[in-house]
C-alpha cells in the first residue's frame, strides 16, 4: 500500500494499531440518539489514560455526536471504520 | 396445572400489569389455572413524579405513597419481600425473606436506583429531586435560598422522566421572578451532550425559551467530580462552575440482579423493543425503566407497555400467538413555570412536537398527577 501524505499515513497506522487492540469495546448497535454516545463517554469515564475505546454504532448521528465530544473533551478520535450496517469509533482517552 | 405469573416490582408498571392481568384473566384466575404475583421490597407505591413540587413547598412526600395492597386487585398475591436472585434456566426466584418460587412468565420492572457515589463530591455536594429524602434535602434550601449561583446539572443518562431537569429550571426561574428574586439568582443548567435535551425536538423547543428566560447553559458537560467545600463542579471536559446550589440529576441504574442473570448491564434488561421479551432468555419480559428500549423512563411508557405485556401473557396462558405489540408510544406534561405547561406525544416513527405552553396544561398535568391512583388500579 502507498502512502501518499502524512495524513493518510497517520490513519493507516492508526487502523493498524486500532485494528488490533482496543482496550475496550462498546456495543451501542440498536440505540437510539444520543445512546450510544451517552455509552462512549461512560466507558471513558472509567477507563484509564491512554486506553483506547471502540465504539460500535449503527445511528447515524454518531458521525457528528462522536467527533464533536471528542475535539470538545480533549480526548482523540483516532478513526472511524464503516461497516456494512454500523461503524466503529476508536476514541484515546487523553 | 396452575400457570404461574410472577412481576417484581410495584411500581407503575407493575402496578398496572398485575390489575391489568388480573382483569383479563379473571376466568382463569377463578378457576385456579393461573396465579398472578406481584412483588415488592416495601408495602408501599411511591409516585415519584409528586418529588419535582416537594422543594417548592407545593407537595408532600406523602403525596406519592399509597399502600400496594389498597392498589392491587385482590385476585393477586401480593408478596412484600426482595428477590435476591434470578435463576432463567430454573426459572426460579430466590428471596431474602423466604422460599423461593419458580415461574411460567416472569416481568421484570425494578425500576431505577440512584448512583451518586459514582461522582466523586456529588452526594456530600449536591441536592436532588429524584429521592423522596433529596427532595425534603432540597426544599430546607431552596426554601429560604434568595441569591446566588443555582446549578442544575444532568449527570447520567438515561434517568427518570427525561423532561424534569428542564421542567425545574423553568420553574426555578418563575418561582423567583415571582417573588421580585430573579435579578438575584442566576440558574445555569449542564448538559451531558451538545443540546439541551436528549431529544433534538424536545431540545430545539427548550433552548429558545431557556435564552428568553436568562437561563444560562453548558452543553457537553458530563461531570467528573464537585467539590463541596470550594463549591464547584467540574466535567470532564474540562470545565468549572461555580455553585452556591447544586442540583443534580444523579447517575441512574437498575438493580444489580439483572445483571447477575445475564440478562443485561448496568441493570437494564436487554428487550426486543417491539415485544419486550428479554433477549437473553425464555419466558421474561421487562417494561418501564428496566427495559433497554431507548424510550424515555416515565410512567407513561410503564402504563403503555404494561397493557402489551397483559395482552401477549393472556395470549400465551391461552395457547394463541402474542400479537400485541409496543410502538414507542410516551406522552409527557412538561412544565414551563409555575403555572404554565406544554405536553408531548411521540413514539418510535413519530417525533415529538411540543405543545404552546398554557395554563389549562399546567393544570392536566396537575390533575393527572392527582387521578394516578386510578391509573394503578387499572382504571385509567
Amino acid at each position: 500500500m502507498e502512502l501518499k501524505d502524512n495524513t493518510n499515513a497517520d490513519r493507516f497506522q492508526r487502523s493498524l494499531m486500532t485494528e488490533m487492540d482496543p482496550d475496550e469495546t462498546v456495543d451501542s448497535r440498536g440505540a437510539a440518539c444520543p445512546g450510544p454516545l451517552m455509552d462512549l463517554i461512560g466507558a471513558i469515564r472509567s477507563a484509564d489514560s491512554g486506553a483506547v475505546i471502540r465504539l460500535l454504532s449503527d445511528n447515524e448521528q454518531s458521525h457528528t455526536d462522536v467527533p464533536e465530544w471528542a475535539e470538545e473533551s480533549g480526548n482523540e478520535l483516532l478513526t472511524v471504520e464503516e461497516h456494512d450496517d454500523h461503524a466503529a469509533f476508536y476514541v484515546e482517552k487523553a | 396445572m396452575t400457570e404461574r405469573i410472577v412481576i417484581v416490582g410495584g411500581g407503575t408498571g407493575g402496578s398496572v400489569l398485575a390489575n391489568d392481568l388480573a382483569d383479563r384473566l379473571e376466568p382463569e384466575l377463578d378457576a385456579g389455572d393461573v396465579e398472578v404475583t406481584l412483588v415488592n421490597d416495601g408495602p408501599e407505591q411511591v409516585y415519584k413524579p409528586v418529588w419535582l413540587y416537594v422543594p417548592f413547598g407545593q407537595r408532600e412526600p406523602a403525596d406519592g405513597r399509597r399502600r400496594l395492597d389498597e392498589l392491587v386487585d385482590d385476585a393477586v398475591d401480593l408478596r412484600i419481600d426482595r428477590v435476591t436472585d434470578v435463576d432463567t434456566d430454573a426459572q426460579r426466584l430466590r428471596f431474602d425473606g423466604g422460599p423461593s418460587t419458580e415461574y411460567d412468565h416472569l416481568v421484570l420492572a425494578t425500576g431505577s436506583t440512584l448512583e451518586p457515589e459514582l461522582i466523586p463530591g456529588l452526594a456530600e455536594g449536591g441536592h436532588d429531586y429524584y429521592s423522596e429524602s433529596g427532595a425534603t434535602a432540597l426544599r430546607e434550601e431552596l426554601l429560604s435560598f434568595t441569591e446566588g449561583e443555582i446549578v442544575l446539572s444532568v449527570v447520567g443518562t438515561p434517568h427518570m422522566c427525561p423532561a424534569a431537569p428542564l421542567e425545574f429550571v423553568f420553574m426555578i426561574d418563575d418561582w423567583f421572578r415571582k417573588r421580585g428574586l430573579r435579578e438575584d439568582v442566576e440558574v445555569t443548567y449542564t448538559y451531558p451532550i451538545q443540546r439541551v435535551h436528549g431529544n433534538p425536538h424536545i431540545a430545539e423547543w427548550a433552548r429558545p425559551i431557556m435564552d428568553e428566560r436568562g437561563i444560562n447553559v453548558e452543553t457537553f458537560f458530563n461531570a467528573e467530580s464537585v467539590d463541596p467545600d470550594a463549591k464547584t463542579i467540574t466535567s470532564m471536559e474540562g470545565t468549572e462552575l461555580d455553585y452556591d446550589l447544586l442540583v443534580s440529576i444523579p447517575p441512574h441504574a437498575g438493580v444489580d440482579l439483572i445483571e447477575e442473570a445475564g440478562l443485561g448491564d448496568d441493570g437494564w434488561v436487554d428487550v426486543d423493543k417491539h415485544t419486550l421479551e428479554a433477549e437473553g432468555a425464555e419466558n421474561v419480559y421487562a417494561l418501564g425503566d428496566t427495559a433497554a428500549t431507548g424510550v424515555p423512563n416515565a410512567g407513561s411508557v410503564a402504563h403503555y407497555q404494561a397493557g402489551v405485556v397483559g395482552q401477549r401473557l393472556a395470549s400465551d396462558v391461552r395457547g394463541r400467538p402474542a400479537t400485541a405489540t409496543y410502538d414507542g408510544k410516551t406522552l409527557c406534561f412538561i412544565e414551563t413555570g409555575m403555572d404554565a405547561a406544554s405536553f408531548v406525544e411521540f413514539d418510535y416513527q413519530n417525533p415529538p412536537s411540543p405543545a404552546p405552553p398554557s395554563q389549562k396544561l399546567h393544570w392536566s398535568k396537575l390533575a393527572y398527577n392527582e387521578s394516578y391512583w386510578l391509573t394503578a388500579r387499572g382504571l385509567l
